[in-house]
């Protein structure tokens, strides 16, 4: 089983999300993390879903995907082709000596400091699920309070974009 | 023009040109059931709303039409979940409309409040809570128009009673906007080409047509297919009717119940042209071992059919009428030029004719002996001579009757194929006459399946639907009996029905309807002539019949198509014989899963 990222573009309409995460959970996939938004196109919302899944029950869960009718389109994000990252907040116990420890840290891995307490500083820090593993990985030492990530966005590399094309012109008349 | 939510709803309807609707009022519906009264459309109120599901399900497989279904919330929509998941998994197109508790009540818990669209959702097409009257006639297009286009399925539209009761300016929907929507119809051309050079070049070449043949009304195609690309035909049993069984090109049904021929047909074919087939495991036994020489052309309008159970040389989305006529044309078009001819397939048809020939689906009656289950069946379909609908439940007899009858016409056999829903004779019936008045309805049913619904007949009675109901009474849940009997050596455990209760005869009585019954071969005649001539009111005819029939042929669930098991006698010589290799008395040693069978016997973790 590889690890798939999945961007889907959907209408805005009440239960989508539950539409689309029951049925991953319908056919037994397990979802990884599952980032939501809105986009640059009024009404249109982006999911970005990343499973665990091997090639041929993907494509057919992508396909009972697709016959949801407030689904829009689904894009398969590959990995060398594309922009992802993740946000992550982070709460680091830090007094005294350890609070500069724990700042150099987070200067090392570009993270900005979004609250500090007497006791405890806390961090906010992007990138790919790697760097943020390997950031908790440094900081564990120090205690890490509190930690919450917003589970991973995707954008292809290049010019095109998903978003463009007919389909997403939401006319709506009544 | 201002109006109530729920005169928008039965405006909405009549704009769609629904004439009839099946329903039970309730408390949060109450609304939608005022304007009815003034309306053209006609209510048929069942006694159950499973029961007016599976009306509108029988109403829109007779008919081709949208069959509609009205309950209220709560527990109004809890007993339509089986009537959605019935005609999701047959690809039926209906829209139920339910009433909900008034917007700011939902979510609290409230008196008959149930959250009817995160219940359904994974057994409808699609779903809906209206939540703005002025959005109802755009709502109710949608409901219809997905219900009706592409695969077709249920959708279902919630509406709480605040919205019914809302007035607001009422304006017919314009432009349906579903950008998300967009079933493909045309199939893609070169594969239409690639497909016709497949048929060209086929030495044993089969059609196996699915369900989608009779939905997308491709039966006029199929058959032009088959008579110019001289090929075999199998029908599955949600395709009965979609090619004339009377046609010489007809293998019949294929698939665990199947003719001998069609199942073999599949086995020893290098091309199978799929239309509107979904190789569901009732078909295919066990997939490894299906069709294992057969190229696939897969005709179908629902991608995710593609390559989910059998990947295909040439996939084409689209509708199974018009790729079919496309196919047809490519191939004339390769037919015209020169040289080009159909292969000799004559020795494909000596086998098939010779199959044929060494393998009819024989019933023994004995004149003297108990009435035979398949005896009463061909009788019926004797009877019927190809005109009427046959209607059944699930169980034993809806396969003698997908076996023993010819259907010549599309949309003359009915029954619940994927979901397997015992008790869908007695309403589906009820809704198939109301759409079809001019023909006889019979429904086969068993003991079993018929007291699940059984309330129904009040129904058929009340409203003036005249069905025949013939009940094949064996006292017993018959298919439960036969798998107890051959996968679990004879330990039968809760499924003995009893003949005597309910006394058929005097419900028929009780329900205002004509009763028979037939416990001898030679009144089977005379009873159905009676029974048929009724013609006023429902009528329903108590056939007692021998208890220990089995549907053969049988391969049985996640076995080889390889293997056909065809009698009793085949299966005990099997099993003994394969007791004699593990050393073991005679078959049926009572262990679950019938250990000492055969492997390819055994029933292991299928269904």
């Amino acid at each position: 089983m590889a690890r798939h990222t999945l961007a889907v573009l959907v209408e805005n309409r009440p239960g989508v999300l539950a539409r689309v995460s029951g049925l991953f959970s319908r056919r037994g996939f397990n979802i990884h993390s599952l980032a939501v938004g809105p986009t640059e196109v009024d009404d249109v919302s982006r999911m970005t879903i990343v499973v665990d899944a091997a090639d041929q029950p993907l494509e057919q869960v992508t396909k009972q995907l697709n016959k949801l009718i407030h689904v829009l389109k689904i894009v398969e994000l590959p990995a060398e082709a594309s922009c992802e990252r993740e946000l992550q907040l982070i709460k680091v116990g830090a007094d005294g000596v350890a609070r500069r420890q724990v700042l150099d840290i987070a200067e090392v891995f570009r993270a900005h400091v979004v609250d500090l307490d007497v006791d405890a500083v806390t961090l906010e820090v992007t990138g790919s699920p790697d760097k943020l593993a390997a950031m908790v990985r440094l900081l564990a030492p120090y205690g890490i309070r509190e930690l919450v990530r917003s589970g991973m966005i995707g954008i292809g590399r290049g010019s095109k974009s998903i978003t463009e094309g007919r389909a997403l012109r939401l006319e709506r008349s009544a | 023009m201002e109006l109530t939510g729920a005169e928008a709803v039965i405006r909405s309807l009549e704009h769609e040109g629904v004439e009839v609707v099946f329903g039970h009022p309730g408390g949060a519906i109450l609304p939608a059931y005022d304007p009815l009264l003034a309306s053209p459309i006609r209510h048929y109120l069942a006694r159950h709303e499973q029961g007016a599901g599976h009306m509108a399900e029988g109403y829109a497989q007779a008919t081709g039409r949208v069959g509609v279904v009205i309950a209220t919330s709560g527990p109004g929509g809890t007993n339509l979940v089986t009537a959605l998941a019935d005609a999701h998994m047959d690809s039926i197109p209906i829209v139920a409309i339910t009433g909900q508790v008034p917007t700011g009540a939902v979510g609290g818990d409230a008196f008959q409040e149930a959250d009817i669209t995160g219940i359904t959702m994974p057994v409808t097409k699609h779903n809906e809570m209206v939540d703005d009257p002025a959005r109802i006639p755009t709502a109710v297009a949608e409901a219809f128009h997905i219900a009706a286009t592409g695969r077709p399925g249920p959708v279902l539209l919630d509406l709480p009673k605040d919205v019914l009761n809302a007035r607001c300016a009422f304006a017919p929907p314009g432009k349906l906007s579903l950008p998300g929507y967009k079933p493909t119809v045309r199939g893609h051309g070169r594969m239409v080409r690639e497909a016709a050079r497949e048929i060209l070049a086929a030495k044993r070449p089969v059609i196996y047509a699915g369900g989608g043949v009779i939905k997308a009304g491709a039966h006029a195609e199929l058959l032009a297919l088959a008579e110019r690309a001289d090929l075999p035909v199998v029908t599955t049993l949600m395709a009965r009717g979609a090619f004339p069984d009377s046609h010489p090109h007809s293998l019949g049904m294929p698939g665990m119940h199947g003719h001998w021929t069609a199942i073999t047909a599949l086995q020893r074919a290098d091309l199978l042209i799929a239309l509107g087939a979904r190789f569901d495991d009732r078909v295919t036994g066990g997939l490894d071992s299906f069709a294992p020489h057969a190229r696939v052309i897969h005709v179908d309008i629902d991608p995710a059919e593609i390559g989910k159970n059998r990947e295909p040389q040439v996939p084409i989305v689209g509708d199974c009428r018009v790729v079919t006529g496309q196919i047809l044309d490519a191939l004339r078009d390769l037919l015209a030029e020169e040289g080009a001819r159909l292969p000799d397939r004559s020795d494909w048809w000596a086998k098939l004719e010779r199959w044929r020939r060494d393998h009819p689906l024989l019933v023994e009656q004995l004149a003297d002996g108990p009435l035979k289950p398949q005896t009463v069946i061909r009788a019926i379909g004797e009877h019927l001579d190809g005109e009427g609908i046959v209607v059944t439940g699930v169980g034993q007899h809806q396969m003698w009757a997908s076996q023993h009858i010819r259907y010549e016409k599309p949309r003359s056999w009915i029954n619940s194929g994927g979901l397997g829903t015992m008790g869908f004779c007695v309403p589906a019936a009820i809704g198939a006459k109301v759409g079809r008045p001019d023909v006889p309805v019979v429904g086969i049913d068993g003991d079993g399946s018929f007291q699940m619904t059984l309330q129904e007949l009040a129904t058929a009675r009340t409203e003036g639907v005249p069905v025949v109901y013939c009940v094949i009474n064996n006292g017993t849940l018959g298919m439960v009996r036969q798998w107890q009997e051959l996968f679990y050596g004879g330990r039968y455990s809760s499924v003995d029905l009893g003949y005597d209760v309910p006394d058929l005869v005097k419900l028929a009585d009780a329900y205002g309807c004509v009763g028979y019954r037939c416990e001898r071969p030679e009144d089977v005649e005379s009873t159905l002539d009676k029974a048929l001539a009724v013609g006023e009111a429902p009528v329903i005819v108590d056939f007692r019949v021998a208890q220990d029939e089995k549907v053969f042929p049988m391969v049985p669930a996640g076995g080889s198509n390889d293997h056909i098991i065809e009698s009793m006698a085949q299966w005990n010589a099997e099993t003994a014989a394969a007791a004699l290799l593990v050393g073991r008395g005679s078959g049926g040693d009572g262990e679950p899963g019938g250990a000492g069978l055969p492997t390819h016997l055994k029933e292991g973790n299928v269904v």
